[in-house]
């Protein structure tokens, strides 16, 4: 009877708290992996937050992380932890389908980096979770295989790209999730769903064995219930990576710091017309609770960071991202087409019916943007304005020590609101893209309700402050 | 803006086949964006260098040694090709006979 009270809360279990629960043996690590299963098979048909999971696969890692516990092994925090992966991060020997019908049958060959870490400590990978295809899109939508629905209101997005790991770990199918972010595709989900979303410095995790959409952008994190368990799993994952050149050592100063010596900047040109004046409410109040703690705010110019940073966003990622799909011929992996006669017509077809259509339609700007006679006026210009984006965030850290703005401008659109029409999806992710201009680290910590759905604060950090930022996010998560 | 004419050109240059249908289609949703980030022309770049990695680190280099893949692991990428004979992956005819 013990054991049934125990599983009943365990949807509120942390990291630490079911890594206490192993190691007194109030449960089993397939015991913790059975009832996840149990979740995923009653709530997955209707939420479709995960594509793909194999219970086989999920008990066997389970059991190897009971047989090192029965043999008094020394455990990490993380062992026997169920978690979610993001359908665009290879695991060994099952599928990884980023979301696209021409990688729909495509069986992933090794583990990425941040999947041999976790396994190496015990973690167990329940399964791959729904994206927008290729991770282009704000509200999964554009998921070639269904959109996963908001926990909160089915109605609605879970956002996106990583919008199946936001929804997973917001419904209970699993502990945390990693997702991926390229423009906001980690914090804006985790914001509409309520969760914890943290977008690591530029560099600071490998991204071997992630399907790449923009190259100077990715970045692999993960999504969790709290601040605390997202800091854990960042330990894990982070670090120089041999396979990933653009990975960096993450060099942590020790901090010691406390509410009242930290300087938060609020951007004035982050509170636009356009924003939902509840989701502002909830943003300006939580900030107001931080203030009345001995922060200090400060107002701080981002001048290129709204319109300008989501343009420049718009010029560099498909640019990025169109050289990077260049990849899917028909000939190495995935879909080709059966009928081409030649292979012109392997090229040509494949990708035309392999691709979804916002996929296409990003491939095309990003072609154009970097063709001949374009190139200067669009990818060459809004890599200069890149660079004022950097600087307008350089200028803003001399100021104050964090960044506060509102994740999104709106809470959980509803499914259909804005699929019809790219630019107003685009503009959802209004708030974040400039972040991963930057190059920065920022993390999106749930801050209260509007309209009954969950309202995101993002923390914007100097690079490498993931703990700064993560240290502030505490807070937030306890108003 | 962008015209069809251009679409068709990007089309080709991206590998995509598309009818004529699409090819309107996308240069309607095209032109919307590209208008869009088009603001971009209102900021003066004229002195100011490119960012193409937003970190100013060195460059990343290694010995240019062989590592040698574990021959499961070539098999298996060779077993992801749609088309494949023996150890090779197959490709259509990319020359012609002539007679």
């Amino acid at each position: 009877m013990v054991k049934i009270d125990y599983f009943m809360n365990l949807r509120n279990l942390t990291i630490k708290q079911i890594h206490q629960g192993l190691l007194k043996r109030d449960f089993s690590a397939v015991e913790l992996a059975e009832y996840f299963l149990r979740e995923i098979e009653s709530k997955n048909p209707d939420l479709f937050a995960y594509l793909f999971f194999d219970k086989q696969k999920v008990l066997l890692q389970a059991k190897q992380v009971d047989e090192w516990i029965s043999e008094g092994r020394e455990i990490s925090e993380l062992a026997g932890i169920p978690f979610a992966v993001k359908d665009n991060i290879l695991v060994e020997g099952i599928p990884c389908t980023a979301g696209s019908k021409i990688l729909e049958n495509y069986i992933a060959p090794y583990d990425a980096t941040v999947i041999k870490k976790l396994k190496r400590k015990g973690a167990v990978v329940l399964g791959k979770t729904n994206l927008d295809e290729f991770a282009m899109g704000s509200s999964n939508e554009y998921s070639a295989f269904g959109i996963c629905k908001n926990p909160y209101d089915k109605e609605r997005v879970s956002g996106g790209s990583s919008g199946g790991s936001a929804a997973a770990v917001a419904a209970n199918l699993a502990v945390f999730a990693l997702g991926s972010d390229t423009g906001g595709s980690i914090r804006q989900p985790a914001s509409f769903c309520g969760v914890v979303g943290l977008k690591p410095t530029y560099g600071a995790v490998s991204r071997f064995g992630l399907i790449a959409m923009a190259s100077s952008l990715d970045q692999i994190g993960p999504i969790t219930k709290t601040v605390e368990d997202a800091a854990l799993v960042f330990d894990v994952i982070k670090g120089k990576d041999p396979s990933d050149s653009t990975s960096l050592e993450v060099k942590e100063k020790e901090l010691e710091f406390n509410l009242s010596n930290l300087k938060a900047g609020i951007p004035k040109e982050f509170f636009i017309k356009g924003i939902d004046p509840d989701v502002e409410k909830v943003v300006k109040e939580a900030i107001k609770r931080i203030e009345e703690q001995g922060v200090k705010i400060k107002e701080v110019s981002l001048p290129h960071c709204t319109d300008y940073a989501l343009a420049t966003y718009y010029i560099i990622m498909p640019s990025e991202a169109s050289s990077n799909l260049a990849r899917y011929d028909g000939i190495r992996y995935g879909f080709s087409w059966p009928e081409a006669k030649d292979l012109q017509e392997v090229y040509f077809y494949s990708r035309a019916k392999g691709f979804g259509e916002e996929v296409r339609r990003r491939i095309m700007l990003g072609t154009f943007s970097l063709s001949s006679g374009y190139y200067d006026a669009y990818y060459l210009r809004a890599q200069k304005v890149r660079t004022l984006i950097r600087q307008d965030f350089q200028q803003a850290f001399e100021e104050v020590d964090v960044i506060l703005t509102p994740t999104s401008p709106t809470v959980a659109f509803k499914i259909g609101e804005r699929a019809k029409d790219p630019l107003s999806m685009y503009l959802s992710d209004i708030f974040v893209t400039a972040v991963n201009l930057a190059g920065l680290p920022a993390v999106s910590v749930p801050c209260g309700k509007a309209h009954q759905l969950p309202v995101g604060i993002q923390i914007i950090g100097e690079p490498f402050q993931e703990k700064k930022i993560l240290k502030v996010g505490e807070f937030f998560e306890k108003l | 803006m962008i015209t069809k004419e251009e679409v068709k050109h990007i089309a080709k240059l991206a590998r995509l086949h598309m009818d004529s249908e699409e090819e309107e289609k996308f240069t309607k949703e095209l032109s919307v964006i590209i208008d869009y980030i088009e603001k971009l022309k209102e900021v003066d770049v004229s002195a100011i260098p490119p960012t193409s990695h937003p970190f100013e680190v060195e460059n990343i280099v290694r010995e240019d040694t062989e590592e040698k893949s574990k021959p499961e692991l070539v098999a298996k990428l060779i077993q992801a090709a749609p088309a494949r004979e023996k150890a090779y992956i197959k490709v259509k005819p990319i020359l012609k006979w002539s007679k």
